[in-house]
């Protein structure tokens, strides 16, 4: 299993683990103890690791899913075993789903009460197998280093993950002759593929000889940091570039190419522009459902070249014309550098290129928005227009979600982070927090409607006491809105476990919590709440209360098109 | 819809069939048969798995075993060229007694070896083709049969011709 390993270490299994985690340099772990991490616990004091208590483990795991996303090193959760770790397993199943490096350590009861349903006792690697990268059950002491070192690579590297480190109590408690590699191999782990030459000058004649083309960029463009590379080629050879909702903040919102996320709540112009496309560069997207509405339909007319990481990605949802496998940023590096030695570059004049511009400006300026004084267009655009560039946006999960992909344009790379695959509720704020213990220096806001903000809003607690102050700007319908949204257009209004009957006082909460809390009721106040925000020492809520009829619009309706997008009448 | 044989080298450690097993359930695959021994290195293991399915979930599933960390090598197997069999037993009833006489030569004939020769039964062992097994089972139908038990395919690649 390990290479060279150094000079071996006499401590118990616990010192090893914290000794380890302070060698990929970890410096925050995020968790709650209980019985079975006893002695992992007993460590937080004589190491430099800095513990970050949550009040619920699906924070934890959403706190570490938000620092790896912004920080693309693995974040650290821990829990105890049973229902801690059970708690966990939303977290890691939602990490899974948007590729997101972490490391989960949990307690696990004693190797001789395996299996005999000791108390605290749950098959935590069997129930988040599904969702994991990989997993990990030391029996012996000696193993826990090997298998840090291990398992922060596989998080890492090639389609980021989670990796579960289950550890029983007496392996923690144990002690060993303890080796510590500098180096290990995963034999049946190949992260990383060359992108194949001959592919690549296939995709790049397919791309010039298109007449329409068009570049749709994935989340896979943000996680290998492709950013340049993508408005190289963007600008080289003039594509318009979608985006999917992950891949939003893979290319400036504000760059005239840009014509926004497609999918179930895309630009009209995107998801229009992208319908017309006679081919397309997609570059580490999975061709989620939400983004390209049913697979038959996208694929008609339309030439796919695929670029992603993770081979098994190729052919599982769309029929690609040409595949280039490898990690993104290495693929768009030599996609520019073939197309550069061909001397092109577009002329912007020609037809498609003018129709592009025309379509954007077109629903830019007709796409009709609530009429209120705060409608979710206008809210969300004053906040983007207060809110320094570079500050990072997460959101919850719901309609504020989709009116943040609609209206609040990401300008920055990589700056906005959402639960995009899983869809969790709760996600936005405590990753929020673990996107502030990352970047301190930068403003953070969560993008937050009420229903989902009520899921994990005893963050607040590690926001103020934990000096990781962020903004929740909170959009609030009191209605479990999207949902809400479903029913007056599928289920002829017939209203159903939506109305949250205007509880609890947000204002209230976040005061009780020690954190501010502002009432915002019109754009003036608005603009100041988001200023008191940006210079306060805790956590701020902004409850913004707002229509709780307002749908989002545009809409394409679960398995239909594209094409078929329901407008704002 | 095609009828695949996928033959997967593992570590030898202990999860690893669940972890296989699992993919097939989360990812909406059919597992057939499967069969699994050590290799010719104790280190490893090899699981052979028949599936059904069409061309591109065929694809799929071997692209998403190839993802596994814990698959050393995941290859399918061409059909036509590759030797494959599963061993079966059989309880087959005995009502008269030239019936055991008779499943006997039927035994014979498909190179199979009896066993626990009784009153009311017969125990049959073959080692043959999925196809050359379900012969037998028709065959034997008319006897009647207690009890079956089949391993699964296992299989190997013929070498390449030599030139």
């Amino acid at each position: 299993m390990s290479d060279n390993n150094k000079m071996n270490e006499t401590m118990i299994g616990a010192t090893a683990l914290m000794k380890a985690l302070e060698k990929e340099g970890v410096k925050e772990v995020f968790g709650l103890p209980g019985g079975a991490n006893l002695p992992m616990y007993d460590e937080f004091g004589k190491s430099n690791i800095r513990h970050i208590l949550v009040r619920h483990e699906q924070s934890a795991a959403h706190m570490a899913d938000g620092f790896g996303r912004v920080s693309r090193k693995p974040g650290v959760c821990f829990a105890t075993s049973g229902p801690g770790a059970t708690n966990l397993l939303t977290g890691i199943a939602t990490a899974q789903a948007d590729s997101a490096p972490m490391v989960a350590v949990t307690g696990q009861v004693p190797v001789a009460m395996i299996g005999k349903d000791a108390f605290q006792e749950s098959d935590i690697i069997g129930m988040a197998n599904p969702a994991l990268k990989y997993s990990y059950q030391p029996r012996t002491p000696e193993e826990i280093p090997t298998m840090v070192k291990q398992g922060f690579y596989i998080a890492e590297t090639g389609r980021p993950g989670p990796v579960l480190l289950d550890i029983p109590k007496d392996v923690q408690q144990n002690e060993g002759n303890i080796p510590f590699p500098d180096e290990v191999r995963v034999p049946g782990y190949h992260p990383w593929t060359d992108p194949d030459i001959q592919n690549t000058m296939r995709a790049a004649e397919m791309l010039l000889s298109a007449q329409k083309p068009i570049i749709l960029a994935g989340g896979g463009v943000i996680i290998s940091s492709a950013f340049a590379e993508l408005q190289s080629i963007a600008e080289l050879l003039m594509i318009p570039v979608v985006t999917t909702f992950k891949g939003k903040g893979a290319f400036p919102e504000n760059h005239p190419l840009s014509l926004g996320p497609i999918g179930m709540h895309g630009h009209a112009e995107a998801n229009k522009l992208m319908t017309e496309a006679d081919c397309v560069l997609a570059i580490g997207t999975r061709f989620s459902d939400r983004s390209v509405g049913t697979f038959e339909e996208f694929e008609k007319n339309l030439k796919i070249i695929h670029m992603d990481v993770d081979p098994a990605e190729i052919g599982k949802n769309q029929t690609t014309s040409v595949a280039v496998v490898g990690d993104v940023r290495t693929s768009l590096r030599i996609l520019g550098k073939i197309l550069m030695d061909k001397a092109v570059r577009a002329s912007d004049d020609n037809p498609w290129l003018k129709h592009v511009k025309e379509t954007k400006q077109y629903w830019r300026e007709n796409l009709k928005i609530h009429p209120g004084e705060m409608g979710a267009a206008k809210i969300l655009r004053k906040l983007r227009e207060v809110l320094p560039k570079e500050s990072i946006v997460t959101t919850e999960v719901g309609q504020h979600q989709m009116w943040a992909s609609l209206f609040f344009d990401a300008i920055h790379p990589g700056t906005f982070f959402s639960s995009t695959g899983l869809g969790t509720m709760g996600w936005g704020f405590p990753a929020a927090i673990g996107a502030k213990a990352a970047r301190p220096n930068v403003p953070v806001v969560d993008i937050a409607g009420d229903g989902s903000f009520n899921m994990t809003e005893n963050s607040l607690a590690t926001s103020v006491l934990e000096g990781l102050p962020v903004i929740v700007f909170l959009i609030n319908n009191y209605t479990l809105g999207m949902v809400a949204q479903w029913q007056r257009t599928f289920y002829d209004r017939r209203m159903v476990g939506v109305d949250l009957k205007k509880c609890p006082d947000y204002v209230k909460l976040a005061e009780s919590y020690g954190a501010q809390g502002i009432r915002a009721q019109s754009m003036d106040e608005l603009e100041k709440a988001i200023k008191d925000g940006l210079n306060s020492d805790v956590a701020t809520v902004i409850d913004i209360p707002i229509d709780p009829e307002e749908d989002v619009l545009p809409f394409v309706a679960p398995g239909t098109g594209l094409k078929d997008m329901i407008l704002p009448s | 819809m095609v009828w695949a044989i996928l033959s997967i080298k593992v570590e030898n450690k202990p999860g690893i069939l669940f972890k296989v097993t699992h993919l097939f359930r989360s990812r909406n695959f059919n597992i057939d048969s499967i069969s699994v021994g050590v290799t010719e290195d104790k280190k490893y293991s090899r699981m052979t798995i028949t599936t059904i399915g069409d061309e591109k979930q065929i694809v799929q599933i071997v692209k998403q075993l190839d993802k596994m960390i814990d698959t050393i090598e995941v290859r399918r197997l061409d059909v036509n060229n590759s030797v494959y069999r599963e061993l079966v037993m059989f309880k087959i009833k005995v009502s008269k007694p030239e019936d055991s006489m008779e499943i006997n030569k039927l035994a014979s004939a498909y190179s199979a070896t009896t066993h626990d020769a009784k009153k009311e039964s017969i125990m049959v062992e073959m080692t043959a083709t999925p196809h050359q097994i379900s012969a037998f089972e028709e065959l034997a139908k008319k006897f009647g049969i207690k009890e079956m038990a089949r391993t699964g395919i296992t299989a190997l690649e013929r070498e390449e011709h030599e030139h």
